[in-house]
Formats: structure tokens, C-alpha cells, sequence
């Protein structure tokens, strides 16, 4: 049967050679090992001798042709015989497959698959760091002015943001959404998240580091709703006000009187903020954060309304600004939406005081004698010992009972 | 000697000379990668000088070494298999031709770095010398070791330490395609042993009887003597340095005269004067053939080494990170 | 526990293991009636004899091949070059011989040898005598490069080193033989390619080994004056490289310095802060940053070689650029 000489692999490196001269040509007899052509590869002319003995039935290749290692080049076998299933090495079709370079490595992207765009924010200056928490916090980096050289955000700066920004109740979190179930006698180790760490740190810092006391105060909240239920007939759907904004208006006005508890405790001193900035925690993805209202003695229950409802929408969609969550110097935790009754809530320093506030719920009230229903809000202020004192702060509940009481008020 | 050893003498060489042939052809084929230096027309050397020892003695050579594999008694698939890069190799696949080494026949290796190996030849007689015992260490190397540093610091410290070494140089005329006297200031290297007042001797290479009896003579006075000395083989080879050379450096003719000079013809003359008949001889050849055809069917049917190797004898020693 | 310099660490070590193993022995030029350049084996001669503390020609090739040729008999010999310099001349049997036998042969070899050298600047031997060049020698798969950085490691790690089945570097520092540090008394092992950390601290974290560990620990106690608690973390081992301790650390500080005697370009620094870049790349919070050595041949004269030289002043310099 015929045989094929192949283009023989002469060095390590070598890839092809040219077919320089051929010795035979077709009929004549060959012995193995007798010379059957010239080749040069890149570095030297060598004699190709043949690896069979017979008839040189045909050469593959022109003289000059350059032919790749191991293709054919010559066909050896009996006289008579007639080749058919070889190719011929001119053709491309004889040439061995090539080492595709295009071969995909592992992990690369699928053909037809979309490269995936840059992040939003791509050009922000940010350590991989600071990226890391920004994102885990739901910070827009954007909106953040880094310290570090050329303006880059590092992990001091998103940490600050979230200290800042982070509030305080002191019962369980207020994140809605029930735990996914466990299956019974588990246990789950959950890992905290960078969030939940900053808040940890911070609130045992404020907890330990704090003399808090705590003054409660009943508020009779009936002429408050009645006017909140009219106030929300005549505004649009997404305008309606809530208890909440009556209380921080409410607390804002107060505080004006009470320059001392709209303070901040500077170790030395006690520095009294000219502006009145209310801070109102806000239960997000994992934690909570506290949003400021800023001026807000001066703004109306709808503005009120409209700045805290924007900022919690930007805080739970992770679009929150820094001056969303900086500079509160007095903060109201309101779980009211959960039927508490009451709770106290920790300072969020480095603030003297926060308001917790409870539900709004029908009860029997003697009034002037006579028992009837009535609405009753209870709420609690804690108090840095340090910066005030019960009286004070109980002088403060009062003051405070006159606008949640006397709503009207508070659009005066 | 024992007529056995002289046919299974034949036998080996017969069996280098079909080895490397097929070796040439699965290389030509593009199965055997990588370098590869045929040992055909030195035959004689490894042959006679390697059944001169004891199994206790070392033998060390350079990357010329499928020969000295085949006298050490490594079997012939087993170093297909390495030619073909296979995990059934002698190497595990991981060697190569110029890296074959069983240590359970006291082959060493072959050694890739000219004349590196032989500061470590000087070693396994030292480590012979510590333990007490009086093997000797089997050094070969080419004429073109003997110009390099390793070789002169090698022999010195034989020489000034009392080491057990038997420095057997294989004068091949070569050096890649350097003339011996084009390369070496000395051109019979025997004589570079005087520098360090060692015993030497020139051998004729191309006979196998003659190899193996200088080889005796001359491990034994290792052995007793304890000193090294130097063996200078007189021999050619047939093919190129390694696959590949053109050859500029030699004439057809040279070749020729030397190729008419075969070390396997010499010794079946030899040993047809010496009464073995024709009809033993050729058998020997046909077996030979056959070994050598299953080797490569061997070869060829064996698995290349799982992806498990890639990181496999690293170190001895487990390592955790990287 | 006793207070001993590195020198007598070393010595101990040595000591220790020949007592210990029969099969140990020492060569290299002017170990045995001279004591050792370093006098690291003074002494040995005298009790262990000729054979066991074998003095060599000049001539590293015979030394480091001599040491492998004994090691695949199953001996466990320590060869010392004089310094690591001279390791350049028999370059092929500190890279391309020992870590390559056991791989290249299929697993049959074993190279059971530790190869002993003193290196590093600021001894003004000029160029060709001062080099930290560890990262050369670290670059290979198969070797164990080892550089301690207190006597209680260097102890420990030569001890483990001899009795490595796989060939190991033990690289000295020239400068630091006079270190002293408390050493356990009697068995003390540490084991091979384990990075520790030597000092903690929150706020960065210095990478190093060998002098630089030195180096750092005097910077840490200057930037602890100043409030920065500096974590150090000493590699001990170049090869192979355990990063658990470094990204650990650095996972606590996001910010880290890389101190090491050689140069800068394609060293050890290189290494350390690529990995950082790909192991831990979300905990960086500002660029890693080497100090090394300046890139020039060190020179004789003492304010230049100390010039070129990494200094602690640089490390705080450095860490205060990474904490800005």
C-alpha cells in the first residue's frame, strides 16, 4: 500500500521548511534512507532521505514551495499503484490544522455576549476601598468630596458620611421585611455588613460613652389628626403630609426655645447650633440611616413633607447625597408606624438629644371628669447628662405638647 | 566473560541503533519534541563501559543518554515513552530525551547544561566517600565539557578530596560543530588530567571489547586505589549533533569513513571470529526489533500525564501557598 | 529565655543538627580551621572533625554541585557560600540544578541541601559584594528561599531548613549578625514558607523580611509617638510565599508599604503589592508603595551606600505618604 513521506520536523522550533530540489521523481525506485529531496528550513539546507523503500509514485510539492511539518510530500509504494485519498500539499486543505491563536481561554466573555459598561461613576476618584462601602451602603459617590491626595473618596470619608448619617434606635432595627425562614434548629452565621458595622461602632460608642436619661410625655394628638386628615383632602397623593412631619415641625419650633438641647457636646464645651437641622432615621437595606431636614423651623409642613419624603426615596434607592445625611443637630426616631407604644432611643452623637417617638392610638382619656375616647402620642427624649438636665428636658416635652397640641400652631 | 553478556552485549547496541532510529522518525513526524541527540556510532562507549560496573556503582552522564539508559538497563518503552513525552515514561514525561534517570538502576541522568553534571558526579562520590562505602561514581561527558569551568573544578576537587570518580570523556571529535582542536588549547584531552596529577588513559571507542576491558581495569583501580581517573573514548557519531544540523562542519567523506568503522559490524565480527554463529546474531536483531516496535506501540498508547502533574514534585514537601 | 545573637542563633542551629544527624555536614571555602568568614562555625573543626566541616576550594561550582551530588545520595549537607554574591558564579546550581531535579526526573530526586550565604549593603565592600539580590533567586519554582529576621527565626528556620527534603537558600544579612533577640531554649522549629506578624497595629501595615524587618520595627516605634499604629508583617519566607498574614493585615488597615533591602524593579516589593492587587484589590484604600533600594550598583563611599540604601526615614516617609 502507499505510503506518504511527510515534511520532515528537523529542530525544535521547526514550523516548515521549502522543498528546495527534489532528488526522484515519480517512477523511479527508492531505498529507505537514500535522498529523496533538498530542504531549507530557516536555518539550514538538509537532505531529506527517505523513511520508505519502493516506487516514487508522486511528489507533492512544487520545488520552492514552502510546506508546513508533517504534511506530505512524496508517495512511496508499489509501481502500478495509484494514489487516491492523498492530498496534495499545495492544497490548503492538506495543510494540519494550525494552532488556532483564537482559542478562548477560560472565563473569557462569550461571542455575542455583552461587555458589561462601566460603572456608573466611573470617572469618581475613589480607593477600591471606599468603592467597596460606597456601594454597600448605597453611596452615590458622585455626590462625596474625597480627602484623600487629588480628591480621591477613601474609607475615611464614606465612614464619616455613615457615622454622620447613622441614627439610633435603640430597640431592634426598624428594617421591614420578614427574615427569610430558617430551617428549625439551624444556626446562620451572618457576616456584618459594613453598614451594620459602622452603626455598631458608633452606637456603642454613643451608648457607653454617653450618661443618656430619658423623660416621657403624653401628648394628646386628636386637633394634630384632625387637621392632618383635612391638610390631606386638599394636596395631591404624593404631597400628604404624615404624623411624623407635624412632629418634626413641631420639635423644630420648640427647639428654638431650647437652644441647649439643639446642641452638640464638645468635650470642653457645648456648642449651640444657630440653625435648627432635624435628623430622621430611616430604616434601609440593612440598617438605617438618618436623613437631615434643615431648617426646619422655618419651612412649611408641606416642604416638610416633600424634602424628608425625596431624601428617604434617594436613602432606600441607594442615591443618597452627603447633605441628605450630614450636619443634624437634633434627631427623631418615630416607630410609630409599628403600634409602639414607647421606646427610648440612643443619642446620635455628637447631638444632645433625640426624640423617640411611639404610636398614635385610641384610648379611654378622662377628660374633665368623664371618660371618652381620645388619640395619645407618647414620645421620649433622650438626654446627654452632660449638656442638660431632667428639668430642662422635661420643660422641653412640655413646650413641646403646646404645637403637637395646639396644631395650628405650627402653620402660623 | 561469559558468552551470555557478550550477546546480551550485542543485543543492547542493536537495540540503542533501532531505538534511535525509530526516535528519528517519530521526531521527523513531530511526535517527539524538544532536543534530541543520537547517540548512533557511540554505541560502543556506554555499552562496554556500563557493563564494566557493579550495580552499585553510579553512572551520571550528559544529555547524549538514551544509550546509557538502555546499558543501565532502563527498559526500552519506558524510554519511548519519555521521547514521547508520556507519563509512563521514565521520567513521568517530565524529562524528555535529554532527562532520562532511573535511580533504582543507579543511572543518575542525563543532564542538559554542559558540563554540569559533573561538580554533582563529584558529589555522589562524596556522598559514597561520607557513608564509608567504595562504589564508584560513573561520570561520562563530550570533549566539549572539558572546556568549560565545571569540568576543572570538578576534577580538582576529585582529585584533592580522594573521590571515587571515573571520568570517562567521550572524545566524538565535536564539540555541536567545533572541531576539538578548534575549541581546545589541548586537543588530546587525556592529558588535561595531568593538571591535576590524575591518572588518565585514550581508549578506542568504536570497540566494545576494548571499551570494556580498559573499564574494568579501570573502575577496579578507582575503587582500590581511591582517586578518580580519566577515560578518553576515541569515537564519532554518525548523525548530527541533534536533529536538525546541516552538517557544514564535516565532510560526507569523514563520515563515511568512520560509518564504515560501525561499532556494531566491529563487534559482530568480533564475535562471529569468536565462534557465535551468524543465526544467534540475527535472532538477537529480530528480538531487538520486536522490543523495539513495543516500545513504540507502548509509547504510543500510553496516556499523556494528567493535568495532576503539572504541579506534582514541585517539592518534596507539601506547599500550601504558592 | 536567653538573649543570643543572630550570630549564636545560627551557630546553635548548626550545631543542633549535626549533633543531631550524622548525616549533616558542612562545606565551603573557610568553614572548617578558619571558623568561618562570619565565625559562624568557629569551633566546629575542632568537635566535629575534617569530614563533617569540610573546607572547598574557591570554587562555587564544585561547592554547590559537590552539595547536590552528596544530597541525592541521601546525605544532608549544608553548603556555605562565602557570601551570596559568589552564588552568581555557580548561578546554575543555585537556580537551574537543585530546584529542578525532583520536577524534571519525575519525582526520583531528591535534593536534601541547604545552601548557606551572607548578603546585604552597608559594609562599604563596594558593588560586587553588597548585593541583596533575593529576588533573583526567589523567581524559581522548586528552590525554598528563607531569610529570618530575629535570631529566635533564624534559629527556627535553619533548624527546619536542614531537615527539608526539598533544596532551600538560607539568605543572612551581613549587618545583622550582632542582633540580638530572646531564643527559646533548646528544640525550637519554625517552619519553612510561613509569614508572621512581628508587631500589631491597625492603621498600615508594613510588609518585610530580614534587615528590613529591622528597619520597620524602629519605624514603628517612631510613628507610634506620633499616634499611627503600624501592623508589621515579616515574610520570613520569599519562596514559597504564604500571603495569609499579609492580606489578613491588610484587610484590618488597607493601606501598606513593602520595605526590603534589593531593588525596587521586579523585586519583592513587585510581588507583595501585585498579589495585594489581586487578592485583596476591594480592601485598598490608597496605593501600596515600596521602599527599596536606588538603583545604582552600590558604592563604596559611606554617605552614598547609605544614600542608596532603604532607611528608616524613608519607611515614614512612606507611610505617611500612604496615609495621606
Amino acid at each position: 500500500m502507499a505510503e506518504t513521506i511527510n515534511m520532515p520536523k528537523l529542530g525544535f522550533d521547526m514550523a516548515e521548511g521549502t522543498l528546495v530540489r527534489w532528488l526522484r521523481k515519480p517512477g523511479d525506485t527508492i531505498q529507505k534512507g537514500e535522498v529523496l529531496a533538498e530542504i531549507e528550513t530557516d536555518k539550514a539546507t538538509v537532505e531529506v532521505e527517505s523513511t520508505l523503500a519502493g516506487t516514487v509514485l508522486s511528489l507533492l510539492a512544487d520545488e520552492g514551495a514552502v510546506v508546513p511539518v508533517n504534511t506530505p510530500i512524496a508517495v512511496i509504494g508499489q509501481a502500478g499503484e495509484t494514489p487516491e485519498s492523498i492530498q496534495p500539499a499545495a492544497l490548503p486543505a492538506a495543510k494540519p490544522k494550525e494552532v488556532s491563536p483564537a482559542k478562548a481561554p477560560v472565563g473569557s466573555p462569550l461571542p455575542g455576549r455583552e461587555v458589561p459598561a462601566p460603572p456608573e461613576g466611573g470617572k469618581v476618584k475613589a480607593s477600591p476601598l471606599a468603592r467597596k462601602i460606597a456601594q454597600g451602603a448605597a453611596l452615590d459617590l458622585a455626590q462625596i468630596r474625597g480627602s484623600g491626595p487629588g480628591g480621591r473618596i477613601v474609607r475615611r470619608d464614606i465612614e464619616a458620611l455613615l457615622q454622620r448619617g447613622t441614627g439610633s434606635q435603640e430597640t431592634a432595627s426598624p428594617v421591614s421585611g420578614a427574615a427569610a425562614p430558617v430551617a428549625a434548629g439551624s444556626d446562620e452565621i451572618i457576616p456584618l455588613s459594613r453598614l451594620r458595622q459602622a452603626i455598631g461602632r458608633r452606637m456603642t460608642e454613643a451608648k457607653t460613652g454617653i450618661p443618656h436619661f430619658y423623660v416621657t410625655h403624653e401628648y394628646r394628638l386628636d386637633a394634630l389628626l384632625d387637621m392632618r386628615a383635612q391638610f390631606n383632602k386638599i394636596v395631591p397623593e404624593d404631597e400628604k403630609i404624615s404624623v411624623n412631619d407635624f412632629i418634626v415641625k413641631a420639635a423644630a419650633l420648640t427647639l428654638r426655645q431650647f437652644p441647649n438641647l439643639n446642641a452638640s457636646f464638645q468635650g470642653e464645651s457645648v456648642l449651640r447650633h444657630g440653625q435648627v437641622q432635624i435628623g430622621v432615621a430611616v430604616a434601609v437595606e440593612g440598617g438605617l440611616l438618618t436623613v437631615v431636614c434643615r431648617d426646619a423651623d422655618r419651612k412649611s409642613l408641606r416642604q416638610i413633607a416633600a424634602d424628608l419624603k425625596a431624601m428617604a426615596n434617594r436613602a432606600r434607592a441607594g442615591k443618597v447625597r452627603p447633605e441628605d445625611i450630614e450636619g443634624s443637630t437634633f434627631s427623631i426616631s418615630n416607630l410609630g408606624m409599628f403600634e409602639v407604644e414607647n421606646f427610648a432611643a440612643i443619642i446620635n452623637p455628637p447631638e444632645a438629644a433625640i426624640l423617640a417617638v411611639g404610636s398614635a392610638r385610641e384610648t379611654a382619656v378622662v377628660e374633665a371628669g368623664s371618660l371618652k375616647p381620645g388619640w395619645r402620642m407618647k414620645a421620649t427624649i433622650s438626654v446627654d447628662h452632660r449638656v442638660s438636665d431632667g428639668a430642662e428636658a422635661a420643660r422641653f416635652m412640655q413646650a413641646l405638647a403646646l404645637y403637637l397640641e395646639e396644631p395650628l400652631r405650627l402653620v402660623l | 566473560m561469559k558468552k551470555e553478556q557478550y550477546l546480551s552485549m550485542y543485543h543492547e547496541m542493536v537495540q540503542i541503533r533501532l531505538l534511535e532510529e525509530r526516535g528519528a522518525e517519530l521526531y521527523q513526524a513531530g511526535k517527539i519534541g524538544g532536543f534530541m541527540h543520537l547517540y548512533i556510532g557511540q554505541e560502543a562507549v556506554s555499552t562496554g563501559l556500563i557493563h564494566a560496573r557493579e550495580p552499585r556503582d553510579r553512572v551520571i552522564t550528559a544529555y547524549r543518554d538514551h544509550g546509557v539508559a538502555i546499558n543501565c538497563g532502563i527498559p526500552a518503552s519506558a524510554v519511548m515513552a519519555e521521547l514521547l513525552g508520556k507519563v509512563t515514561g521514565v521520567s513521568r514525561g517530565k524529562g524528555g530525551s535529554m532527562h532520562m534517570a532511573d535511580v533504582s538502576r543507579n543511572m543518575w541522568g542525563g543532564h542538559a547544561i554542559v558540563g554540569g553534571h559533573l561538580p554533582i558526579a563529584a558529589g555522589l562520590a562524596l556522598g559514597d566517600q561520607y557513608a564509608g562505602n567504595d562504589n564508584v561514581t560513573i561520570c561520562m561527558f563530550g570533549d566539549g565539557a572539558t572546556n568549560i569551568g565545571y569540568f576543572h573544578e570538578a576534577l580538582n576537587l576529585a582529585m584533592t578530596w580522594n573521590l571515587r570518580v571515573l571520568w570517562v570523556c567521550e572524545n566524538n571529535q565535536y564539540g555541536m560543530g567545533t572541531a576539538v582542536e578548534r575549541a581546545s588549547a589541548v586537543s588530546e584531552i587525556e592529558r588535561k588530567a595531568d593538571g591535576y596529577g590524575m591518572t588518565h588513559e585514550r581508549v578506542d571507542g568504536m570497540d566494545v571489547l576494548a571499551v570494556h576491558a580498559a573499564s574494568i581495569k579501570a573502575i577496579e583501580r578507582v575503587r582500590t586505589q581511591g582517586k578518580p581517573h580519566l577515560m578518553e573514548m576515541m569515537t564519532y557519531r554518525f548523525r548530527g549533533h541533534s536533529m536538525g544540523d546541516p552538517e557544514r562542519y564535516r565532510s560526507q567523506a569523514e563520515v563515511k569513513k568512520w560509518q564504515d568503522n560501525d561499532p556494531i559490524g566491529i563487534y559482530r565480527a568480533a564475535l562471529l571470529k569468536k565462534k557465535v554463529s551468524a543465526a544467534e546474531l540475527d535472532e538477537l536483531e529480530a528480538r531487538a526489533a520486536t522490543e523495539i516496535r513495543e516500545a513504540v506501540e507502548f509509547a504510543e498508547a500510553s496516556p499523556e500525564p494528567g493535568m495532576d502533574e503539572l504541579f506534582r514534585d514541585v517539592y518534596v514537601e507539601d506547599q500550601a501557598s504558592g | 529565655m536567653a538573649k543570643i545573637t543572630m550570630r549564636e542563633a545560627i551557630s546553635q542551629a548548626l550545631w543542633e543538627e549535626m549533633e543531631r544527624d550524622p548525616d549533616v555536614f558542612i562545606l565551603g571555602e573557610e568553614v572548617g580551621v578558619w571558623g568561618g568568614t562570619y565565625a559562624v562555625t568557629k569551633g566546629f573543626f575542632d568537635h566535629f572533625g575534617a569530614e563533617r566541616v569540610r573546607d572547598t576550594p574557591i570554587a562555587e561550582n564544585a561547592i554547590l554541585g559537590a552539595g547536590i551530588g552528596a544530597a541525592l545520595t541521601g546525605k544532608r549537607p549544608v553548603a556555605e557560600l562565602m557570601t551570596i554574591n559568589f552564588a552568581f558564579s555557580a548561578m546554575d546550581y543555585v537556580v537551574n540544578q537543585a530546584p529542578k531535579l525532583h520536577y524534571m526526573f519525575g519525582g526520583q530526586f531528591r535534593v536534601p541541601l541547604v545552601i548557606r550565604a551572607v548578603g546585604g549593603g552597608g559594609r562599604q565592600l563596594g558593588a560586587t559584594h553588597s548585593q541583596t539580590p533575593d529576588a533573583v533567586f526567589a523567581h524559581f519554582p522548586g528552590l525554598t528561599v528563607v531569610s529570618p529576621g530575629t535570631p529566635a527565626d533564624a534559629k527556627g528556620l535553619l533548624k527546619s531548613a536542614i531537615r527539608s527534603d526539598d533544596p532551600v537558600l538560607f539568605l543572612e544579612h551581613a549587618t545583622m549578625y550582632q542582633v540580638r533577640g530572646e531564643v527559646p531554649e533548646g528544640e525550637i522549629l519554625v517552619p519553612l514558607g510561613q509569614s508572621k506578624v512581628q508587631r500589631e497595629g491597625r492603621d498600615v501595615t508594613l510588609i518585610t523580611y530580614a534587615k528590613g524587618l529591622e528597619l520597620s520595627l524602629k519605624a514603628a516605634e517612631e510613628l507610634a509617638k506620633e499616634g499611627v499604629e503600624v501592623e508589621v508583617v515579616d515574610l520570613r519566607t520569599l519562596r514559597p510565599l504564604d500571603m495569609g498574614p499579609v492580606l489578613e493585615s491588610f484587610k484590618k488597615t488597607n493601606r501598606g508599604v513593602v520595605v526590603e533591602e534589593g531593588w525596587r524593579s521586579y523585586g519583592v516589593g513587585a510581588e507583595i503589592t501585585a498579589r495585594i492587587y489581586e487578592q485583596a484589590f476591594d480592601q485598598l484604600d490608597a496605593p501600596i508603595l515600596r521602599v527599596a533600594q536606588k538603583e545604582v550598583p552600590l558604592p563604596y563611599n559611606r554617605t552614598l551606600e547609605q544614600a542608596a540604601l532603604p532607611q528608616v526615614a524613608d519607611i515614614l516617609a512612606a507611610v505617611k505618604e500612604v496615609l495621606r
